[in-house]
């Protein structure tokens, strides 16, 4: 599958889950979707090691787009990503966007075969300007 | 055992000693103007590199430290994980294998820019860059002045207080988050105490 993947990384498990459910029922199985949520020992956070494994598990060939929620959430991320293998540097991307509503606008977007950069930005302009 | 050796694991005790013991405190700076998790995010994250302590001593400096930020990256579970992890990193990253006191200074002004661009901040911003900016200043001006340089973190930790927070969830407080210490300076503060507490043999 090469349509752009969808990462929701969120504070809590529950609304991360939850933002992943409601974009699978937009796009089914036609998008690679991951989502994590809770810090390494399961309360509110966020961590690393997991996000790694959520975009490990929504990897594309054209790459895995980000939804996230408060500070924490973006750093991790972003930290994330700079430990990926240099094979997959530049095509996971974290989106400035609402979590739930840029993961399934994102993953609206990226079922219909949209690259990477036009998935980030139709997501990114939900943002408040 | 070497006395670098030594030295490593008397720090990196202190360390993880001093956030351990003011772990309940860090976490009420939190609550006053976060999401109360500082304190004990921070324990669990020395508590994880203490457990690798072991291993890590044995390494030459920038190992060392490379290892402590990658514990503290993977094991904290906040925005602090990324933050105190590229800290340690980039020190490892920056100094030399046999480090002295005149190399300090210049790793920590590097890590200082790291620390920036990992939090899109910079000082002023009531974060722990108001504490480790003035630190990295005293060190350049004199970096054996060990009883100034915890004087200054202590004191530049206390000028958050007055601060109005631009960066992070105490940011979305706005006026309110002013009269609170920032706890990310508060635990940069004691851990600057720590290790010169250890360079000097204090237990």
């Amino acid at each position: 599958m090469s349509s752009v993947g969808i990462v929701i990384v969120s504070h809590s498990p529950k609304v991360a889950e939850g933002a992943a459910d409601m974009v699978r029922q937009m796009v089914g199985d036609e998008v690679k979707v991951a989502w994590c949520g809770g810090d390494p020992t399961g309360g509110l956070g966020t961590s690393v090691e997991k996000i790694m494994q959520a975009i490990d598990s929504a990897w594309s060939a054209g790459g895995v787009a980000i939804l996230v929620d408060l500070g924490g959430a973006e750093t991790n991320s972003e930290m994330a990503i700079e430990m990926l293998p240099p094979e997959r540097q530049g095509r996971a991307v974290v989106c400035n966007a609402p979590i739930v509503e840029g993961a399934v606008i994102a993953a609206t977007e990226a079922a219909g075969g949209s690259p990477l950069e036009v998935v980030k930005r139709t997501a990114e302009e939900l943002s408040p300007q | 055992m070497s006395s670098e050796k030594e030295l490593r694991l008397a720090m990196l005790t202190a360390v993880a000693q001093t956030i351990s013991r003011h772990a309940e405190e860090l976490t009420q700076l939190d609550q006053a103007i976060g999401d109360g998790d500082h304190g004990i995010n921070m324990k669990r994250g020395f508590d994880a590199v203490m457990a690798d302590s072991a291993g890590l001593v044995e390494k030459p400096w920038p190992e060392f430290l490379k290892g402590v930020g990658m514990t503290l990256v993977m094991k904290v579970g906040g925005a602090s994980g990324p933050l105190f992890g590229t800290l340690f990193m980039t020190l490892g990253k920056e100094l030399p294998g046999n480090p002295c006191a005149g190399d300090v200074a210049g790793a920590l002004e590097a890590a200082i820019q790291a620390v920036q661009a990992r939090g899109k901040s910079e000082a002023g911003q009531k974060t722990m860059l108001d504490v480790l900016v003035p630190v990295a200043a005293q060190l350049r001006k004199d970096a054996l002045a060990l009883t100034d340089l915890v004087t200054v973190a202590a004191a530049a930790a206390e000028a958050t207080g007055p601060m109005k927070a631009i960066r992070g969830r105490a940011s979305f407080l706005g006026d309110r988050s002013i009269g609170h210490v920032d706890p990310g300076a508060r635990s940069s503060a004691l851990m600057v105490a720590a290790v010169v507490g250890a360079v000097k043999g204090e237990s």
